[in-house]
């Protein structure tokens, strides 16, 4: 007998599978036997590309998620075509058809809903069952009769003009019928769209040849044993001979009901997914969890992750506090994404609006605070992507809003991915086209990462990211999978960085092994080292358990790699104001080791180029300076202009701050480089207003502090965190921030991302305001980084290992040794 | 240092007779890194994993030369300096791209600490 508990699903539909995925992933093998029943006799499938397969575009085989093969292969027993008769909750057991049963230690309810269909009068024949001609459309099974009828029929009607019967129509039109839409409302989509988007998107669907009734109640079905025709409540008919119900959808919760657990309109859940029952719950469609059901995958993806979190142990406190409602999908070939609130609310939500009916284009956004409360986008694929990212991450908006409505040309992510050619390039740091991209979807790639990783795309300076990810939305027409790695500080510790920052200071991890070791099961992971090791130095200054191994080359002998293998070195200069002896000093360590090239860098420093491994310890030696830290993901540079010194201009002494900001935060590590400038003037020479971290001198004595600058692979103005007075409360406000990015950007997250993703409304009311009273906290947190720093050049007199800076251990000769057989020759 | 391998001369059919050097203390390459080690005309990598693993491979990856010996090792891969391509370091298989295979080379912890090279005489001379 295995002493794993037991893992029972009921229901194998997109969330019932998703949560095995979901499991299998989080270690649940090794922690359960897991059981799953499914009424359909298959594996599981794509619900959302049924209505492809009814319009011919998807071949039934291709919407297959998971095929019977991985049911196996992941230890999951699959019960396919067994529907689950009854819950016997005293003695945990599920019952499915005759004598079939299994008992549980945690079961869960996955048995999305299905079509309500409405009591109309000649609906069914004298047997019970449906007229013949008449259908729902939720199932694989109704697809195949919607087809085989279809090859009979001439005119098909379809009740219900919400997105499911829109999605008939469209099958239908497809397959050459004549068709209608039936639909109670005044106007089609009530649910997702104003009456303003819904007359656009009728007026698109009538030039289809679609014909649209609006505010028609049927009353009866006519016809003896088939279906000849409808009869509506204001006496008019309509011919058909074929009908599609499609009035909704209800909550399948008919055997949690008779298990006797609390059901309102689906399956009642808390935040943590379990019913009125601590060992069942319930996920997807069937469930409702604080007066809400969910229709939408996304919604459901979140419940799953939550709930296997839970299950496995991975994170016992996972929670889930509900969706917010988002949806990217084709009406009738017809781009839609609607997303958040449909209609202005208050006084103070303000209303963006553009309608073109003729091309079919409405577009529609409200705005709350300055952020985007809700927008339907209907015709226009090309903004759906960046209005969705604004939205789900409450990004402040710009000041113009017709930014957002109309993306020009230069904008990341604004390009529209549909309207690429093949062979157009999308990564321009590893020349990925976009057929390389839609291939790797197309070969099964499903997440950003593992596109990324099939391609290289977006593995260089990252800008194309959002293409890519566009690319794949559009390739895979909107199923794509949330990967749970995406929230990952580093790929290779399965912890979103709040977490991961948790779980290392409960259990006191100082070293980059014992993180692997504790939680991440002992398995080391090549692409975390480095990410853990600069989170451990941020977390534990001065305590750190420092491993070698764990750093990139270039922390490991602090001088940046170049493409010869040699390295560059790069003496501090603060603020970028030299002198004539050290100016000397640097001259004669060029001539001494014939450096090959002598460069002033864009950080106003200077770059010795073409250095030996070997060589870098002499040369610091002689330059008698410490390191400029070019090499690492650190505070970098302040950048000066000349300042109150000397220039006729200046109204603030940059130089001076300059040289304070970088004394004091030299080598500080960060998720990415940081690279400062101060201005002395509002003329910003020194392009302070461009970088992670910028103090640009106003008139009247104050200094306006910019974050979140960029001008690299993205150009970015900063935001202006604040207007403070004198060089002190500068460097108190730039180390504030700088300790806050320090704690919560994602590894590698540069501060341009990092501030548009919390925002700069929310960065001000925490880091100048003190809302949340973290403020001296962080100042302290700060000053013991500062206080913890060592300048690395050091270790040329006193290396960590040996071997640091060598790179050739030993030469032997080919032949064997002429002595002691050190090289005998002979197979070990 | 003595390299007691009593081993024969075991010939190969497809590689041709076997050398065996002795690359010294295995702890004088840091823990969990790489360095260098030259054979006659061949340059190995050769890598100590934190789990006192060995492994020998080529010295340079094959997609612009970068130097493995510099890579960062974990779970028995390596990824190269230069543009961030993976291995497998007991295979030599390329991971997540098709930049060519690394050649690997049989590498062992002898008995008094020293590291054991055995690589095909052909690729030294």
């Amino acid at each position: 007998m295995s002493d794993k508990r037991k893992l029972v699903v009921v229901g194998n539909g997109m969330a019932g599978a998703r949560l095995l995925e979901d499991v299998v992933a989080r270690g649940g093998r090794d922690q359960f036997d897991i059981d799953v029943f499914g009424d359909e006799p298959y594996g599981n499938y794509n619900r959302i590309l049924l209505s492809g397969v009814l319009s011919g575009t998807h071949d039934a085989k291709d919407i297959f998620i998971n095929p019977l093969d991985w049911y196996a292969e992941n230890g999951v027993t699959l019960h396919a075509g067994a529907r689950v008769s009854r819950i016997d909750r005293d003695a945990r057991r599920v019952y499915a058809g005759g004598d079939l049963a299994s008992s549980y230690d945690a079961l869960v309810i996955a048995t999305g809903s299905s079509a309500f269909v409405p009591p109309f009068e000649g609906l069914r024949g004298a047997d019970g069952l449906f007229k013949k001609g008449v259908f729902v459309f939720r199932t694989l099974e109704d697809c195949d009769a919607i087809v085989r009828q279809a090859a009979v029929s001439r005119r098909a009607v379809v009740i219900g003009g919400g997105l499911l019967g829109l999605e008939a129509a469209r099958g239908l039109l497809n397959l050459g019928l004549e068709t209608h839409v039936v639909h109670l409302m005044p106007h089609l989509m009530e649910v997702q769209l104003d009456a303003a988007a819904a007359g656009v998107l009728h007026r698109t669907l009538r030039g289809m040849g679609v014909h649209v009734h609006l505010q028609k109640a049927t009353t009866a079905v006519r016809g003896d044993t088939e279906v000849t025709g409808l009869l509506f409540q204001d006496g008019s008919t309509l011919d058909c001979d074929l009908l599609v119900v499609s009035a909704g959808i209800r909550p399948n919760a008919e055997l949690a009901r008779q298990a006797g657990l609390e059901v309102r309109r689906g399956i009642v859940v808390g935040d943590d997914l379990a019913s009125s029952d601590p060992a069942v719950y319930a996920v997807g469609e069937c469930a409702e969890h604080r007066g809400q059901v969910y229709g939408l995958v996304a919604p459901l993806w979140e419940q799953t992750k939550v709930l296997a979190d839970r299950l496995t142990g991975r994170n016992p406190d996972a929670v889930y506090l509900g969706s917010k409602v988002s949806t990217k999908l084709k009406v009738m070939g017809v781009e839609l994404a609607v997303m958040g609130v449909k209609d202005v609310e208050g006084p103070d939500d303000e209303l963006v609006t553009y309608s073109e009916p003729a091309r079919g284009v409405y577009k529609k956004l409200i705005v709350r605070d300055g952020r985007l409360a809700g927008a339907i986008v209907l015709g226009d694929g090309a903004v759906a992507p960046s209005l969705q990212q604004l939205f789900d991450r409450a990004t402040p908006l710009p000041e113009d809003r017709s930014d957002l409505l109309f993306p020009r040309a230069s904008g990341s992510g604004a390009v529209d991915a549909a309207g690429l050619p093949e062979e157009a390039q999308v990564c321009n740091c590893n020349g990925v086209s976009k057929g390389r991209i839609v291939s790797a979807v197309q070969g099964g790639c499903r997440t950003l990462k593992s596109v990324c990783d099939a391609t290289r795309a977006a593995t260089g300076c990252g800008s194309c990211k959002p293409l890519v990810q566009a690319l794949l939305e559009a390739a895979v027409g909107g199923a794509i999978a949330d990967d749970p790695a995406a929230h990952y500080y580093v790929p290779g510790v399965p912890l979103a960085k709040a977490d991961l920052v948790r779980a290392i200071r409960e259990r006191g991890l100082k070293s980059v092994s014992s993180v692997f070791a504790a939680l991440a099961g002992g398995k080391e992971d090549a692409g975390s080292k480095a990410g853990l090791a600069s989170l451990l130095k941020t977390l534990w200054p001065g305590e750190y358990e420092d491993e070698r191994d764990a750093r990139f080359i270039n922390d490991r002998v602090h001088a940046n790699i170049q493409k010869d293998r040699t390295f560059s070195v790069i003496p501090r200069i603060y603020g970028g104001v030299t002198s004539a002896a050290e100016l000397r000093r640097i001259a004669d360590v060029a001539d001494k080791y014939q450096v090959p090239m002598v460069k002033i860098t864009g950080g106003q420093r200077i770059d010795l180029l073409g250095i030996t491994k070997e060589k870098l310890p002499e040369v610091w030696k002689d330059l008698g300076m410490p390191s400029g830290h070019a090499y690492t993901k650190a505070f970098r540079t302040c950048k000066t202009c000349v300042g109150t010194e000397f220039c006729r201009y200046g109204i603030g002494d940059s130089t001076g701050l300059g040289i304070a900001i970088e004394r004091r935060f030299q080598g500080i590590e960060s998720p990415h480089k940081m690279k400062l400038a101060t201005a002395g003037c509002p003329r910003n020479c020194s392009e302070a207003t461009t970088k992670d971290v910028g103090a640009v001198a106003i008139e009247g004595g104050g200094w306006e502090i910019y974050v979140g600058g960029a001008a690299g692979s993205r150009v970015r103005k900063g935001d202006v965190l604040c207007v403070v007075d004198g060089h002190d409360e500068v460097l108190r406000y730039t180390g504030r921030f700088m300790q806050y990015y320090r704690e919560n950007a994602k590894y590698l997250e540069r501060t341009y991302d990092f501030v548009e993703r919390v925002g700069i409304e929310r960065l001000r009311r925490l880091l100048v305001d003190d809302e949340e009273k973290i403020c001296s906290r962080l100042d302290a947190s700060m000053q013991d980084a500062v206080d913890a720093y060592v300048d690395p050049w050091r270790e040329a007199d006193a290396p960590v290992h040996p071997a640091q800076f060598k790179d050739t251990l030993a030469e032997l000769p080919a032949g064997p040794p002429p002595d002691d057989g050190a090289a005998t020759p002979g197979a070990p | 240092m003595v390299g007691h391998d009593p081993a024969p001369v075991d010939v190969q059919p497809s590689t041709g007779p076997v050398l065996s050097f002795d690359l010294g203390p295995a702890t004088q390459i840091p823990l969990g890194e790489g360095r260098l080690f030259v054979v006659g005309r061949l340059i190995v990598a050769v890598f100590r994993t934190r789990r006192e693993e060995l492994f020998a491979t080529q010295a340079w990856c094959p997609h612009q030369g970068g130097s493995l010996a510099d890579g960062i090792v974990a779970d028995g891969k390596v990824v190269c300096p230069m543009h961030a391509y993976r291995y497998s370091l007991a295979t030599g298989q390329p991971e997540g791209h098709s930049c060519g295979v690394l050649s690997t080379f049989d590498v062992r912890l002898r008995a008094d600490g020293h590291v054991a090279l055995s690589v095909p005489a052909a690729e030294t001379a």
